[in-house]
Order: C-alpha cells, then sequence, then structure tokens
C-alpha cells in the first residue's frame, strides 16, 4: 500500500486537521494515517460532499499550466521532438505549458488521484483528459472546477453533438478534447492469408476460427463491451444484467478455447506490427497512425465511441490558464493541426474546412471526420449506476484474468 | 572467521554494558517501524474491512470480516499456486544455469571475472519493465527466435509470446543475477587447495564436486534461491507482458483489485495471505537446510 492509498484512511474529523496545518511532511503523514489505521479508525466513507478545494489561483504570477493527458496524443515534430502546438501556445500567451503523458488507464489514474481529491489537497495538475464516463465520475463527486466560460471565447466552436452531454448539460466543467472509435483492427496482408479477404466488416469473422489465437481485444470494460452487446442484438446504450452477462459469457468461451490471445491497452499496437495478431479490437486513432499495411472499421453490427474530455481538477493552481490553453486548442486552425496528427475525431466546429485546406485526403478520411452512416453504428458507454459498475468492473476483471 | 574468534578471545576487558551497538540499530528499527510495521498493520486493518456502500467510492468501515480471507482465497487460488508453481520452475532452472557461470567465474575466468561481473550486473542499468518489454519484440511472431524454431519444426505451440513458457523464460531471465551472485561470493571463498587435496586422495572429479565444491556452497545456493523465489513469486510484470489472460499470477491480481477495482479488503486480504505463506515456506526451508553459514 502507498502513502497516498493510506492517505485516505484518515477518518474525515481529522482530515481538516491535516490539510489547514501541513506541519508534517509527505511521509509522516503516511505515518499518521497508519497510527489512525492502527488504532481501529482506519475506515473511510465517502460523506457525499467532497470537501471544496479553497485554492488560490495562481495564474497571474504563476505563468504556467500542467497537463496530464493520454500518451501519443499531441502533435509532435518528428525532429525536434518538441510539442509544437504547445511551444506556439506558449510563444502566443507566455504560460508555459508542463505536459505529462501520464493518463494510462481510466481506473488507475482516479484510484490514484482520489485519495488526494477527498482530502482536498491540489494533484500538481491543472488539466487531467479522462474518458466522458469518468469524466462523470469526477463531476458528480465533486472533484472538478467549474470553467469560467468567458475566458473560453472559442467555447463557440463546439460542435453541436457534444454541447449537452446529460452528466455536464451546457459544458459547465468539461470540453471535449479528442474523439475516437473502438472498433476493429486488423493486419491486412495477414488477415488475408487467414480469411481470403483483406476486410473485416463483422464480429463473425473476428470470432471466425481460423484466427483463433490471433486476436486481441482493448482491456477497456467499456470500449469493448458495446461491440459484442450489439453483435447479440442488445442495445448498448441500454441493457441490463442478464445481456450484460450473456455478453460476458460469450467472451469467456472465446478466452477459454483459446481464441482470444490477451486483452490490452495500448500495447495491442506493438502486437500487430510485431505480427502477434492478425487482428484486434482497437481504437481508431492507433491504426491510422500504424499506416496503410493496417486498417480499421466498425462492425456492420456496431463498434463504440468515447470522447476524451478536458478538466480542470479541484486544487488546480493554475485554473485561469488551464482555460486559456483550452481556447487555444478549441481554434479551428490548431485542432484541425492536432486532428492531422493525431487522427482522432476534432469536436472542434471548422477543423475540417481547415484542414481541407492543407489535406483534403486526410480531411476526407471517416474516421476522423466521420459520416452520419457511421456515427449512427457507434455506441456510446451506457452510464452505469454504481452498482453496476462495481459488479460489471468486477465480472470484467475475472473475465480478462485479474 | 578466524580473524574475527581471534579477536573475541583477545579481549577479556572489562565487562561494561556497551550502548554503541543499540544507538547504532536505532535507526534501522526506527526505518523498520515506520515503514514496515506501520503498513504492515494498516493492511491488515484494511483487509478486515467492510464495503461501507455498493460501490468503491462509498469507502470500507473498519470491521472484523474474516470471511474476506476465506472468499479470496477460494477464487483466486489458481492464481496462488501459478505464482508458485512459475516462480519454482523459474528458480530451478535459474540454479541450473546460474552454478556453471558462477563456477567459471569463481576458479577459471581470472583475468575476465571482473568483465564477468560487470556484465552480470549491466542489465541492472536498464530499467525492469524496459528488459521484459524487450522480450516481446524478441519473442514476437515475427521475431527471429520464433521463426528460426518454427524452420526446425522445434515450436510445440505456433507462438510463444502470450504462454506459459514465456512468463517462465521472463523471470529466469529478470532473476538470474540474484541467482548467479550468491553463488559466486560462496564458491569464491572455497579453497582451490581443498579441491586438490581430494584429487591427490585420488576423489575422482564428480566426487569431489558433489563431496568438497557443493556442500561449502550450500550457503550461496540457498540465499541464491531465496532471492530468486521470493521475488519471482510476487512479481506481475513478466505475467502481464509476456503471459496470455490464463497465466496471470497471483501479483496481477493485487494489482488489479487495488487499482482497477479498488476493493482494498480483497487486495489486503490477498497481499496478507501471500505474505504468510511465503514466510512459512522460507521458515520450512531455512529449517531444514540450516542458517548457520547462510552468507
Amino acid at each position: 500500500m502507498n502513502k497516498e492509498e493510506k492517505l485516505q484512511d484518515i477518518p474525515a474529523e481529522i482530515r481538516p486537521f491535516l490539510t489547514r496545518r501541513r506541519v508534517l511532511q509527505a511521509g509522516a503523514i503516511g505515518g499518521a494515517a497508519a497510527v489512525a489505521a492502527a488504532c481501529g479508525a482506519g475506515g473511510s466513507t465517502n460523506d457525499g460532499s467532497a470537501p471544496a478545494a479553497e485554492t488560490v489561483d495562481k495564474s497571474e504570477t504563476d505563468k504556467k499550466v500542467v497537463w496530464s493527458n493520454w500518451p501519443l496524443y499531441m502533435p509532435v515534430d518528428e525532429n525536434t521532438k518538441a510539442y509544437t502546438e504547445l511551444d506556439a501556445f506558449t510563444a502566443e500567451t507566455g504560460i508555459a505549458v508542463e505536459y505529462l503523458e501520464d493518463y494510462n488507464d481510466n481506473n488507475e489514474f482516479y484510484a490514484k488521484q482520489k485519495p488526494l481529491l477527498d482530502k482536498g489537497e491540489p494533484l500538481g495538475r491543472d488539466i487531467v483528459s479522462p474518458t466522458d464516463w469518468m469524466a462523470a465520475l469526477w463531476i458528480k463527486n465533486g472533484f472538478a472546477l467549474e470553467l469560467d466560460q468567458a475566458n473560453i471565447p472559442n467555447i463557440a466552436n463546439l460542435n453541436d453533438a457534444y454541447k449537452n452531454p446529460s452528466w455536464d448539460p451546457g459544458r459547465k466543467f468539461s470540453l471535449p478534447w479528442q474523439s475516437g472509435f473502438a472498433g476493429m483492427g486488423w493486419n491486412k496482408a495477414k488477415l488475408k492469408a487467414a480469411l481470403g479477404t483483406d476486410k473485416l466488416t463483422s464480429m463473425d469473422q473476428f470470432f471466425d476460427p481460423k484466427l483463433k489465437g490471433q486476436v486481441v481485444v482493448l482491456s477497456e470494460l467499456r470500449d469493448t463491451i458495446p461491440l459484442i452487446l450489439s453483435w447479440q442484438g442488445n442495445d448498448p446504450t441500454q441493457f441490463g444484467d442478464a445481456e450484460f452477462q450473456q455478453a460476458i459469457d460469450y467472451l469467456q468461451t472465446k478466452v477459454d478455447d483459446g481464441h482470444i490471445q490477451a486483452f490490452t491497452g495500448n500495447e495491442y499496437a506493438t502486437a500487430l506490427e510485431n505480427g502477434d495478431v492478425i487482428a484486434v479490437i482497437g481504437w481508431s486513432g492507433d491504426l491510422g497512425q500504424l499506416g496503410p499495411d493496417f486498417s480499421f472499421d466498425l462492425p456492420e453490427t456496431g463498434g463504440s465511441i468515447f470522447v476524451d474530455q478536458m478538466l480542470i481538477p479541484a486544487g488546480a493552481e493554475h485554473k485561469a490558464n488551464a482555460e486559456k490553453l483550452m481556447n487555444y486548442f478549441y481554434d479551428p486552425a490548431v485542432a484541425a493541426r492536432v486532428a492531422a496528427y493525431v487522427q482522432y475525431i476534432s469536436p472542434v466546429k471548422g477543423a475540417a474546412e481547415e484542414l481541407m485546406k492543407t489535406d483534403p485526403a486526410l480531411a476526407e478520411n471517416p474516421l476522423i471526420f466521420p459520416p452520419d452512416e457511421l456515427l449512427k453504428r457507434a455506441y456510446s458507454a451506457m452510464t452505469f449506476t454504481s452498482e453496476q459498475a462495481a459488479k460489471y468492473n468486477d465480472a470484467w476483471a475475472k473475465l480478462i484474468g485479474n | 572467521m578466524s580473524i574475527v574468534q581471534e579477536s573475541i578471545t583477545a579481549k577479556p576487558k572489562k565487562r561494561r554494558i556497551n550502548r554503541t551497538p543499540y544507538l547504532l540499530i536505532l535507526p534501522g528499527i526506527g526505518w523498520l517501524f515506520i515503514f514496515f510495521l506501520f503498513p504492515l498493520s494498516t493492511l491488515l486493518a484494511t483487509s478486515l474491512q467492510k464495503p461501507a456502500g455498493i460501490s468503491p467510492d462509498d469507502g470500507y468501515l473498519p470491521a472484523f470480516k474474516v470471511s474476506n480471507y476465506s472468499s479470496a482465497l477460494a477464487e483466486y487460488y489458481p492464481q496462488f499456486f501459478r505464482a508458485f508453481l512459475y516462480s519454482g520452475i523459474a528458480t530451478v532452472i535459474c540454479l541450473l544455469l546460474a552454478y556453471p557461470i558462477a563456477y567459471y567465474m569463481a576458479f577459471r575466468a581470472r583475468k575476465y571475472r571482473n568483465l564477468m561481473l560487470v556484465l552480470i550486473v549491466a542489465p541492472f542499468f536498464a530499467s525492469f519493465l524496459l528488459r521484459t518489454n524487450a522480450w516481446k519484440t524478441i519473442l514476437s511472431g515475427d521475431g527471429l527466435v520464433v521463426s528460426v524454431l518454427n524452420s526446425i519444426n522445434l515450436l510445440p505451440q505456433d507462438r510463444i509470446l502470450n504462454t506459459s513458457l514465456a512468463v517462465v523464460a521472463g523471470l529466469t531471465y529478470n532473476f538470474l543475477p540474484f541467482m548467479i551472485l550468491p553463488l559466486y561470493t560462496s564458491l569464491e571463498k572455497i579453497d582451490p587447495r581443498l579441491i586438490e587435496a581430494a584429487g591427490d586422495l585420488y576423489s575422482p572429479p564428480s566426487q569431489r564436486f558433489w563431496k568438497v565444491v557443493w556442500p561449502l556452497s550450500l550457503p550461496g545456493v540457498i540465499s541464491g534461491t531465496l532471492l530468486t523465489f521470493i521475488p519471482a513469486s510476487g512479481d506481475y510484470i513478466n505475467a502481464e507482458l509476456l503471459g496470455s489472460i490464463k497465466d496471470k499470477m497471483i501479483g496481477n491480481v493485487i494489482q488489479s483489485q487495488f487499482i482497477d477495482l479498488r476493493d482494498y479488503p480483497t487486495a489486503s486480504a490477498l497481499s496478507f495471505t501471500f505474505m504468510a505463506v511465503i514466510l512459512v515456506m522460507v521458515y520450512l526451508y531455512i529449517r531444514k537446510s540450516g542458517t548457520d553459514n547462510l552468507v
């Protein structure tokens, strides 16, 4: 158990004492928490309302902003390895950006930061990038700061489709960063050798016995399950325990007979490149970045769509700077350059038109600027009740071998 | 050894309680107290907690829920078994590989000895994670190993990556230095004249080894196997990166319970059980083999 996890064990009554009087160094706080726990007080309950962080915004005096984002999600100059857009932002505003690629997994990041958020301690980050369903959880628990939209005039460029998600109507707390599909990706040559075609169109093909042991599936429950549910004729946006169990049972048979080699995160891209697998359930942008030997499509029965968000976490010390950074990336020209590099869907209106001017071929890529026909087949993960989330996460963890 | 004994017998000074040794171990004891005993007691307390609500977001309440242990064990005994099986096999292979290397270094290498030592320690300069990831590429489907083995029909399955073979190979590779180094130190202490003497008394080479070298190297064998087996059985990186869904070890379960599911009581119960099992195994092992001359 690390220090952060122990911090969570501090009972609510003594938390304010610890936060207000920071007489103890981090390590000693861990010790204090251990004492508390050892004395039998080691339980923690969420009292429902997270302590509001009373952090002063240092944006004016401290010209910086810290952003935790997913890996490979920001244009990089191939030669200098510099983040070109972030440098441009710094040149324009004088605000330095500390860009961390340490957001690898929604659950993991949340589990690591939650003890700090519970206590109202700053995370040392001004923007975090949870996926929509996880962003909903942050907002629900009061872990996100309300955006000052006056600082983000470019919010007008937000695509209408994203304006009113059920978990954040009016975009008071969050703005989409990029969006993408989870669907089938494959190695064209290897698929042709195995199945006689270089196009995957359905999940039936994906589970064709000829591909046994040659497929990898995303370890992210909410990305994978809609593909199976819709293929089984159920509605991925509205399902119950029976439908979920049906999907899990099917995947279990495919694990048992060795059809599915592994459940992975980003690593499936390496497995595809190394020839370890023929087909994957993966993310659209990754397959786009892999090049012309590989292809991606949503199954005809349906795939999933996710939207990664930008949130300002409670306790952020450079809130205004963070808002300025968000504003910068909502400029259509900037958004077009980002989309061209990361190959995901831009939520910014006008980005397609901008890209048309510079790279018409890319602007017509359906995975970056998806037509309605494709969007109709893309389901976003249903919002789980906490009971469902606990039950489904548990079943999923067992399925993937943990 | 003899020097120590001499100095003890040669010092019959006046008997006065010397406080210095106690003061010197104080920082060590304090360190263990804060960073081992305290966390351990939190772990124990956590392992007995009960959920306050349905979701992990509701937190956990202090309780005395012993059933956390039985349910965790009933659910995850295969991963426990696998952890000990894989690390056991890896330890045996490590011993078989390491002994000749250590023997060569101790008795034959001469001027290459230091070079060999450096080479054995060199992998530690790259991170554990990076080295294990490199094995992914080495063992990959289009990689050299698989294509060579395939061309001479030596591959039992059609792949190596994501099999138990890869996990055991990864564990063996990663923990081999922990076996070589203690073996080397105990072999290096052996006086070569003892072996010569055995030869002078017409002892054949195999007998010279089993009657002289092997018994004298036992302390190295014991510490080497412990240093390999204990961390290998708790390892989860190799199973995560090189294994399939059916090769997960107990470390994978604990990390997923802590990080993905935030089921702290189950994770703590598993950690605690794991530690207890290891402790019992090590205790029995050491009792059987003796600790007197453990390096």
